[in-house]
């Protein structure tokens, strides 16, 4: 494999993103903190409403405003402080450095400009002083990098009338284009056939092999974690929970929350007798537990937990990079 | 394995006409969305078809539910054409035979209230009297997780989770013989998935009823079904009990589809094989194998002729000119 993982490009330290409404304060984000190292794929996990896209989009900025702000915490992009840039900056490092695919392919094109005109609209920022013909052929380029046959033709295509797999390539050609450091792809198959899905995830891999780029994959999909990552964030209520390399979070999850979600999936690969099922909800974001978040539905969880958050323990050897927010850890250490 | 058959279906065809023009509709040509499927799902048990969008599960689905007229073939319940029956029969089939889908946002009427809306397979039957509706409803409910003071509320005061409970519920208020499950859980959350699954398959056992399980995630279908029968383009490539079909798949398509499957341990890495190019359309499909332009393995005759089924081991049947 010729991809390498090299030096820490993206730092997120305790980021919190607020959204104030009439019904109170919903912390959507609310203590995430990751590293991401060039070439690296990283997966952020939880279930739906655990804060993952809004914890990508304040990446970037892009937080639904007025309503979300973020309140707390730092990114920093190669040592850069993206919270002390104007938006004219973020603009540039939007697309530029860090670019985002987004949860639904159908939603990020525009039905009213053909496939061609979008993918110049992307690339024309970053080739100032180029027109016409030239922008084409770098449009045809794009589509070339993402397998696209007939590109050529394809560039006239209005989205309506490309299949799903098509378009989600369409909108990976126009994440790239201007060849980030960073993506970050949220949910980016989940409308894809499994046989698409496939192509489409190798089509990732090949990229990233060839550029070297980071990617951050949001989903709920262990699979997807197994094939594609190197490290895992699992996210709970707007909280990291735990993360680790990947192997050590399939074979020693170590939050209850982790082990539980392992546990309700299906294999493909082995017959499972019974499924483990997660009984409740987890807790209202405008209205969190000062404990453990997950302590309502924890079946270890013991006084301590409902009453004080638990710090993140190392899980492993000393120098392991695996943690968890547990109070079960503590005793183990 | 002896278990009588609760279903047949033989030979069944389903082909839309594709029109053109406004005010003369002339047909230009025929999606043949479900074209020449054998199957039997036995009493109790589950059979689950796989296989990519577009390729005909749901109408074999509304084939079986008597929502659309076959082009050709029957299904036969009881020993009788289903397509052939009216009036009082015809209610009655369908109240043995019952339906949830995928989307538990727009599969409920948001005007009905839970108790109505599970109450609705009962009352379109004609036959039950008032009381026994109120007692089988009170019952399916409980059976499902749903509490008694919660029959007055309406679709949008649920979760999702409980929506699909609420839908369960009234697919198994009438003691249906059979439940069609289009993508029953694909919609849901993780966590809420397993608590899904694990009560369909509970039910199963406390009623004896039979699944027709549609779903195009493979691990669903192993924790699921018997017996699993995998679709290309209207057609059944490959069918056999599910333990059997996931250790010895032999069809390309079986084959392309498992090793696309995503991985449950990162340690796992299925020999992959990823296809090229789109499932194509059904107006038109490929000649000979509908599969061969993808196929990894095509020989000349697959282009040509049409590969007939063969039984390569007790209920494993396959498509395909490699096997024949
Ligand atoms: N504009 C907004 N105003 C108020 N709350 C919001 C707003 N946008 C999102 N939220 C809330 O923030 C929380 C986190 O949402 P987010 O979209 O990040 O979840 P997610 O983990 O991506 O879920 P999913 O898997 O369903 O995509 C949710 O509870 C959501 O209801
Ligand atoms: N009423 C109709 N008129 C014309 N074509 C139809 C009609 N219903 C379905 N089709 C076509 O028949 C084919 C099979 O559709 P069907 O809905 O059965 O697929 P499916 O296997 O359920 O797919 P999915 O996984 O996307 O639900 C498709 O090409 C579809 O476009
Ligand atoms: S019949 Fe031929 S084309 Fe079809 S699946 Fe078998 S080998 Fe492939
Ligand atoms: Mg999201
Ligand atoms: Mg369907």
């Amino acid at each position: 494999m010729a991809r390498q993982i090299g030096e820490v490009i993206l730092e997120v330290e305790d980021l919190h993103t607020y959204c104030f409404t009439r019904f109170g304060t919903v912390k959507a984000v609310d203590g995430v903190s990751f590293n991401l190292r060039q070439g690296e794929a990283l997966a952020i996990v939880g279930e739906s409403g655990s804060g993952k896209t809004m914890t990508a989009l304040s990446l970037l900025q892009l937080q639904p405003r007025p309503a979300a702000r973020i309140v707390k915490g730092s990114i920093r992009l190669e040592g850069e402080d993206l919270l002390q840039k104007t938006e004219e900056q973020m603009r540039e490092i939007r697309g530029k450095r860090i670019s985002m695919i987004l949860q639904d392919p159908q939603t990020s094109l525009n039905p009213v400009f053909t496939v061609g005109n979008q993918l110049i609209e992307a690339i024309r920022n970053h080739h100032a002083g180029e027109t016409g013909r030239s922008l084409v052929r770098r449009a045809i380029e794009g589509l070339k990098q993402v397998r696209v046959a007939a590109p050529e033709r394809r560039v006239e295509d209005y989205p309506h009338q490309i299949s799903g797999g098509m378009k989600q390539r369409v909108v990976g050609a126009i994440a790239i284009s201007c060849e980030p450091k960073v993506i970050i792809a949220d949910e980016p198959t989940t409308s894809l056939d499994v046989t698409i899905q496939a192509q489409y995830l190798r089509l990732l891999r090949e990229i990233q092999e060839e550029t070297n780029l980071a990617l951050i994959f949001i989903t709920h999909d262990f699979g997807i974690v197994a094939k594609m990552c190197d490290r895992v964030v699992v996210m709970y209520a707007g909280r990291h929970v735990e993360s680790g390399p990947v192997r050590d979070i399939f074979n020693h999850p170590s939050h209850p929350y982790t082990q539980a979600l392992l546990r309700s999936v299906p294999s493909m690969d082995e017959d499972v007798k019974r499924l483990y099922s997660i009984e409740g909800q987890p807790p209202a974001l405008w209205d969190l537990p000062s404990g453990c978040r997950f302590a309502a539905r924890c079946e270890y969880a013991q006084e301590r937990c409902s009453s004080e958050y638990p710090p993140s323990f190392t899980v492993g050897l000393n120098g392991s990079t695996h943690s968890a927010s547990c109070w079960r850890l503590r005793e183990s250490t | 394995m002896s278990a009588t058959p609760v279903l047949q279906v033989r030979g069944l065809k389903k082909h839309f006409p594709v029109t053109k023009g406004f005010l003369w509709k002339k047909v230009v040509g025929w999606v043949q969305a479900v074209d020449g499927v054998d199957f039997s799902i036995r009493q109790g048990k589950t059979l689950a078809i796989v296989g990519e969008s577009g390729c005909g599960k749901t109408t074999t689905a509304k084939l079986v539910l008597c929502l659309e007229q076959p082009s050709a073939g029957e299904v036969l319940a009881d020993g009788k054409n289903v397509h052939a029956l009216a009036g009082d029969a015809l209610r009655d089939y369908r109240t043995t035979v019952q339906a949830v889908f995928q989307d538990p946002w727009s599969s409920l009427n948001p005007r009905m209230r839970v108790r109505d809306i599970v109450a609705e397979p009962l009352v379109v039957n004609r036959k039950f009297p008032e009381r026994e509706i109120e007692e089988r409803v009170e019952d399916a409910m409980s059976r499902v997780g749903l509490r008694r003071q919660q029959a007055n509320l309406y679709p949008h005061e649920f979760s999702g989770g409980q929506r699909q409970r609420i839908a369960v519920a009234s697919a198994l208020v009438s003691k249906p013989k059979l439940i069609i499950l289009d993508e029953p859980v694909s919609a849901l959350d993780v966590s809420i998935r397993a608590q899904i699954m694990n009560l369909l398959v509970d039910l199963q056992q406390q009623y004896d009823v039979s699944y027709l399980l549609i779903a195009h995630h493979l691990a669903t279908t192993r924790y699921m079904a018997n017996e699993v029968a995998v679709m290309y383009l209207g057609k059944i490539v490959e069918k056999a009990p599910t333990r059997e079909l996931f250790g010895n798949p032999l069809h390309p398509y079986t084959k392309a589809l498992f090793s696309a499957a995503l991985p449950s341990h990162p340690d796992i890495t299925h020999e992959e094989i990823i296809l090229k190019g789109e499932v194509p359309s059904p107006i038109n499909p490929p000649s000979g194998c509908r599969f061969h332009p993808r196929c990894p393995f095509a020989k000349a005759e697959c282009s040509v002729a049409v590969p007939i089924e063969k039984e390569m081991a007790a209920g494993h049947v396959v498509a395909c000119h490699l096997y024949s």
